[in-house]
């Protein structure tokens, strides 16, 4: 994890405070206002798993463990976080046992059981209920109570990373009596519990405006009775993020706005009129470009950009080497990014222990030695510059989704592919398009019927293993799957298979790191990925607010029992 | 007369079926995705479950006539039950947002209260300044202020609200402090100081909308006072001495009122349609941001629902302009 400068300030004069602070009372502090250019919809982050609904709810419900600023987990409902070595996780990595903390109760005052916790899997875990987080409850067998405090999960193969139950904003304990009659089909239904859950959290709702505004209170059962500081809290959604950051950076109106998406110097600007701080931090974010190694060639029909077609010419590793080496990737961070982006060479490029130095190389543009490359693979400049070799030319098509950012990035790619003889042709669809998973689509990222596309991707919480199993060799997307699946370039590598076969089977943390690391590098080698930027998470809060300690690998909203006003 | 508006109104249902269907199917071709929004760390066969169980795996016919139950059956008997507090809708499906998993209609009443504060008050300011321009300007044409009503008219018609909405905000809001930028939806006015902070943050947004409808209208009006000055019908009232007040307010004036009336009555709708843009940029959060957002997420039971609420308010208005026109003029007669 590595923070920005202005965040370390941040951080240290928020522990300051935080330490004067914590003689408040709760509620001395009035009222705190918060932004979010997107507004949320929904409560409920097990019906909803968009970022805007999952940080809202954070506020009101919580889970047993999340991820702190830093990445490390720590315990949040529970005691303390299960592990091999005190017992909690059981030898052979199939089952977990969470205990709660005592005490804890609702806003409504019942108390917190383990019964709620085994409920809210149930929910989740129902055939009919569209959970948008089943995903976490993934080889899930049983979730049991052992008494009031103590549940067991047990998982029906062994789990090395058993945290993604009940970890982080998009896993919290639902209340069983709230929800207990909106389970399956059900679950859409409940609007009154979807709109104001009875949660555990430092706040509770008082009026829930559907992509509008939320107006909560404090809880006056939360667990710390001088927490939280702020009596009344408005959550603000809507507009965008150059608005949402003239609210708290110009005129004060706001104390902190979420994900400021900015051109670096309109922010720089913003903050200069001196009532706000950005904030930033870094997560696993990365823009990449996905190479296509299937032929996308519409003659081949239904067969069109599946394995058995192999590309043309980006099946040579010089061709797709000579790609990435041609790219100036610190000048993409400073016109895209600025502040809130890092070059980066690898597709994992946190938490510290995952992240590789093996492909710095790919930091510094070299044209040059990309045209040698050419060269020397025998691809010859043709009368119009564009190079070829036994009658296929080098002529790419480039397709990503309409975003100010990524059209900028085309051109300027497209600009330097030109350089080393290699022709693109741009294409931008809209994002409610290609990111869609309409099978009849022709022109979803999934399908990939063009030879380069870019997005950006992460992984939730701090373990990689499931994102690096998207490059797998059987999930890439093909007919027979509907063309779901997450391996866009089609990569496929026995060595690669095997050693994630291993990762699923070894608890040891270094040597998961080592084999994630590994098969990044393969990656990053083979040249199927080429990352780009490393994108962090931009914020920014008033001057008057304290406490606020950006964490991307959770709800940016998670110590918000911490903050308070600065006098 | 009466009959002929109990004959347009029948008219109207056919008209009203096949706009549903016709939005229903564009909507239903358009391309988008209800879980396209969703982050790439939700995995596909996940958001495959989230579609099914938003009935997207239902044929189409099916899922039409399922919306035409919810919307006509459905929230009319819910309708009726808030009213009359009757339990007659028992447990009957209404139509059920995809974002918020809530009742449309619920959300379309709770933002009807901030668009008609915001958008229903700039066009009546519009109106009532767009009025007395397009008279005085026909009046005195080529006069100084004449010419200045054509220009401002020019400006209010041509510059975007987009930008001015934003000038606004930063001259009166960052600059100046005195507005805020960000309209507060759940304020109550409950007393002098807090009717004062309604005017404060209405000011903008209303002055921004109602600078456009001004322009617009006051354009028509002018344009058909002209028409009707020159006639023959102005020039014997004159003769028979008639006060020149009377023979513009009374005479010219209700003459002149025909073809505007049209204007403005067409353009009710599009009050309860909301503004798109400048809600955004005031954060208003009414119908037209509601649409928007419904848009963009492919939330199809709201951008459905939304979009024919909207086609019935059209219907209805032009069977209004085309009633007001035989009150304001006696010779046009329907029946």
């Amino acid at each position: 994890m590595r923070t920005s400068r202005c965040l370390f300030g941040a951080i240290a004069a928020g522990s300051f405070l935080a330490a004067a602070a914590a003689q408040a009372e709760r509620g001395s502090d009035g009222h705190v206002s918060i932004i979010y250019w997107q507004a949320p919809s929904i409560l409920n982050p097990y019906l909803s798993g968009g970022t805007k609904d999952l940080e809202s709810s954070s506020l009101v419900i919580e889970p047993l463990g999340r991820h702190d600023a830093n990445g490390n987990l720590v315990a949040w409902l529970a005691e303390s976080v299960p592990t091999v070595a005190n017992g909690g996780v059981s030898e052979d990595l199939t089952s977990i046992t969470w205990k709660l903390r005592e005490g804890l109760v609702w806003s409504d005052g019942s108390p917190l059981t383990s019964e709620d916790v085994v409920f809210t899997a149930d929910y989740c875990m129902h055939p009919q209920g569209g959970c948008a987080q089943l995903s976490n409850f993934d080889s899930v067998q049983s979730v049991e109570a052992i008494d009031d405090l103590t549940i067991q999960i047990t998982f029906d193969v062994p789990k090395p990373y058993p945290y993604s139950v009940f970890v982080g904003a998009q896993s919290p304990v639902l209340q069983r009596s709230q929800f207990q009659d909106c389970l399956g089909a059900r679950a859409p239904e409940c609007t009154e519990q979807n709109f104001n859950p009875i949660g555990t959290g430092p706040f509770r709702v008082v009026e829930f405006r559907p992509n509008d505004v939320i107006t909560m209170e404090a809880n006056p059962n939360y667990r710390d009775p001088d927490k939280p500081a702020f009596a009344t809290l408005t959550f603000k959604g809507g507009g965008d993020a150059a608005a949402a950051g003239r609210a708290v950076l110009e005129t004060g109106e706001f104390d902190y706005a979420w994900n400021l998406q900015l051109a670096p110097d309109v922010l720089q600007n913003m903050q200069n009129a001196g009532k706000g701080t950005v904030v930033s931090a870094f997560g696993t974010l990365v823009e990449r470009l996905m190479v296509n190694l299937t032929d996308p060639n519409p003659e081949l029909g239904d067969e069109r950009a599946t394995p058995k077609h192999p590309h043309p010419f980006l099946t040579d590793r010089n061709v797709r080497q000579a790609l990435s080496m041609a790219v100036d990737r610190d000048l993409l961070v400073e016109i895209g990014y600025g502040q809130a982006g890092k070059a980066t060479c690898n597709v994992v490029p946190a938490p510290e222990i995952y992240a590789s130095t093996a492909n710095d190389g790919c930091l510094v543009q070299d044209i040059e030695a990309a045209n040698r490359l050419l060269d020397d693979a025998g691809w010859v400049r043709g009368a119009d510059g564009v190079r070829e070799k036994d009658g296929v030319r080098l002529s790419i098509l480039y397709q990503t989704s309409t975003n100010a950012v990524r059209q900028d990035f085309q051109a300027l790619i497209k600009q330097w592919w030109s350089e080393i003889g290699i022709e693109s042709e741009l294409r931008n669809i809209s994002a409610s398009v290609f990111f869609g998973s309409d099978p009849g689509s022709p022109d979803t990222f999934q399908k990939f019927f063009a030879d380069i596309e870019m997005y950006a991707n992460n992984f939730e919480g701090a373990d990689p293993e499931t994102y690096l199993g998207n490059w797998k060799c059987n999930e890439n997307p093909r007919p027979e799957t509907q063309w779901q699946g997450g391996n866009m370039p089609r990569f496929c590598s026995e060595e690669y298979d095997s050693m994630l076969a291993d990762m699923a089977k070894t608890g040891d943390i270094n040597e998961r790191a080592r084999l994630g690391k590994a098969m990044n590098d393969m990656l990053m080698q083979e040249f199927v990925i080429i990352p780009l930027v490393h994108r962090g998470r931009v914020s920014a809060h008033s001057n008057t607010l304290g406490g606020v300690d950006l964490n991307t690998w959770d709800s940016e909203l998670w110590n918000v029992a911490d903050w308070h006003r600065v006098k | 007369m009466f009959h002929y508006t109990v004959r347009r109104l029948l008219y109207a249902i056919p008209t009203l079926l096949l706009i549903s269907l016709i939005l229903f199917l564009l909507l239903d071709l358009a391309p988008g995705d209800p879980t396209a929004q969703l982050p790439l760390t939700i995995p596909p066969d996940v958001k495959e479950r989230i579609r099914a169980s938003l009935g997207l795996g239902e044929p189409i016919h099916i899922r039409y006539l399922l919306w035409l139950q919810q919307f006509f059956v459905n929230e009319s008997l819910h309708l009726i039950s808030e009213l009359t507090g009757w339990d007659i809708s028992g447990d009957r499906q209404r139509v059920i947002s995809w974002q918020t998993r809530s009742p449309v209609v619920d959300i379309v009443i709770q933002r009807l209260p901030q668009t008609l504060w915001v958008v229903g008050l700039s066009y009546v300011v519009g109106i009532a300044i767009a009025l007395p321009i397009g008279i005085i300007s026909a009046y005195r044409q080529y006069s100084w202020f004449d010419q200045v009503g054509t220009f401002v008219s020019m400006v209010g018609f041509s510059v975007p609200t987009f930008f001015t909405g934003v000038l606004l905000i930063v001259i009166f809001s960052v600059h100046l402090g005195w507005l805020p930028s960000i309209y507060d939806t759940t304020h109550v006015v409950t007393d002098w100081n807090s009717f004062l902070f309604q005017i404060r943050q209405l000011l903008m947004p209303v002055f921004v909308l109602a600078l456009f409808n001004a322009a617009q209208i006051s354009r028509f009006m002018r344009a058909s006072m002209l028409d009707n000055l020159n006639l023959d019908y102005v020039r014997t009232a004159r003769s028979k001495g008639l006060a020149e007040r009377a023979v513009i307010l009374v005479h010219v004036l209700r003459n002149s009122m025909i073809p505007v009336v049209t204007v403005i009555a067409l353009g009710v709708p599009s009050v309860f349609g909301g503004a798109i843009i400048t809600e955004q940029i005031f954060k208003v959060n009414g119908l037209g941001q509601l649409l928007i957002i419904a848009i963009e997420a492919s939330d199809i039971p709201m951008v459905q629902t939304l979009s024919f609420i909207f086609a019935i308010l059209i219907v209805l208005f032009n069977l209004i302009a085309d009633v007001i026109y035989g009150i304001l003029d006696p010779r046009i007669r329907y029946d």
